[in-house]
């Protein structure tokens, strides 16, 4: 019988990465108890000697995935219409309520890759595997999320982007 | 310029993931382009904003119901679950633990060594972010996180064994703050110093070594303080360090193994 692997030390970076995805402390909570409920029920399906936390954000990505088809549509649309001017940087200044509204407005898909690339620290190739779509996809995501990012940032004080959100 | 720069190149220039040689040429070609480079700062002050506004839930105590769902045996002995809850509200530190036998709680210094163990398995991975204080502000973090914990700290020092000091963090514990510094050496192998007020009753322990999930772990109660050295590296490369943590902060030879 083959030892059962621990769950416990990914907690904190699941719980991390759920909550800038959800923005939502309740929210990223359930998402991590629903994928520690899959994990526990799919278990053998794991390959012991494989990332665990990989695999575990694999999993954690599929229920954020299957939430979102369920629930109606946000604002996405407007988002899109959205057009912001771009001026000079003050990057360096920024706030953690800028950050979240930010990534509150970026479609599900960039923040997905902008979390696991910069907040995670995935790889290029293990952030394709945790999302199920090839490289050069992450790479697209990221760059529009980036750019998308720093033109919210740049543009607007906080307050009017809560106000548009 | 060999290659031409490419938006792909910028962005693995931010993360890291360039090969030297391109990220040399990259360099190059943004002190030219200076558009290119305030893109590039502007991304990688988005990553540093990201981890000033989440870096926060590392640190903080696991929900219970966290704690259940992830030692949830696929079935039977619901007692152990319950068991291994208190144990959760009991211990320390970011208060759960690894491996726990739940019908039987572990002694204190156990479960000191057990969240000594899974801070180190929690932060020592940080590729970019692994300290909060880097070590180019040695006094500072020792003097800061001194002030926290409430005695004087000292960052033990192995760079006789290969080892320099990365820096440190403040984590957030039931019973109170705990100081955690990080060592690497040249390899990028990591072992981390914890230190925290021990619980009453346990004044004084003998230098102690515990495996926790692959984490070796060599610890001690000193003083009203408990000292924890962890990494996953070889048992023989931790007794080292951990012996010269030992002599080194409480001025003794580390008697036991």
């Amino acid at each position: 019988m083959r030892s059962r692997p621990d769950l416990i030390e990914h907690l904190p970076r699941l719980r991390r990465y759920a909550r800038a995805l959800t923005g939502d402390v309740a929210r990223a909570d359930d998402l991590v108890q629903d994928t520690l409920e899959r994990a526990l029920a799919k278990l053998d399906l794991w390959q012991p000697g494989s990332d665990l936390r990989a695999w575990l954000f694999t999993l954690m990505h599929n229920l954020f995935v299957n939430q979102l088809r369920t629930r109606r549509p946000q604002d996405t649309a407007l988002d899109e219409a959205l057009d912001i001017p771009v001026s000079g940087g003050q990057m360096e200044a920024l706030a953690a309520r800028d950050i979240h509204a930010a990534l509150a407005r970026l479609p599900e898909e960039q923040r997905e890759a902008i979390l696991l690339v910069g907040l995670e620290q995935f790889s290029y190739a293990e952030a394709a595997q945790v999302l199920g779509v090839p490289v050069g996809t992450v790479m697209s995501r990221l760059a529009r999320a980036r750019e998308r990012m720093r033109q919210m940032l740049a543009g607007e004080p906080a307050v009017q982007l809560k106000v548009v959100k | 310029m060999t290659n031409p720069v490419r938006e792909d190149d910028l962005h693995a220039y931010v993360d890291g993931a360039l090969p030297e040689a391109r990220r040399l040429e990259v360099e190059a070609w943004l002190a030219a382009h200076p558009e290119d480079a305030a893109r590039v700062r502007a991304w990688a002050a988005q990553d540093q904003a990201l981890h000033a506004a989440f870096d926060a839930v590392l640190n903080e105590p696991l929900p219970i119901d966290l704690v259940r769902a992830a030692r949830r045996k696929p079935a039977r002995m619901p007692y152990k679950v319950v068991a291994a809850a208190l144990a959760f509200v009991a211990s320390g530190l970011v208060g759960y633990g690894i491996g726990l036998r739940a019908d039987q709680p572990a002694p204190a210094p156990l479960h000191f060594a057990r969240d000594a163990a899974i801070a180190h398995a929690v932060f020592s991975p940080e590729v970019r972010h692994p300290v909060e204080v880097d070590a180019t502000h040695a006094a500072h973090l020792v003097s800061w996180l001194s002030k926290r914990i409430g005695t004087q700290l000292k960052a033990p020092d192995f760079g006789a064994l290969g080892f320099e000091l990365l820096g440190g963090r403040l984590l957030a514990g039931e019973s109170g703050p705990v100081a955690q510094f990080m060592y690497q050496d040249a390899g990028g192998r990591r072992v981390t110093l914890y230190v925290r007020r021990a619980v009453a009753g346990n004044r004084e322990t003998a230098f102690r070594h515990a495996t926790e999930n692959g984490v070796e772990v060599f610890y001690w109660i000193d003083h009203d303080f408990g000292y924890a050295l962890s990494g996953q590296i070889a048992r023989a490369d931790m007794q080292r360090l951990g012996d010269a943590a030992y002599l080194q902060l409480t001025g003794k030879a580390a008697a036991a193994n």
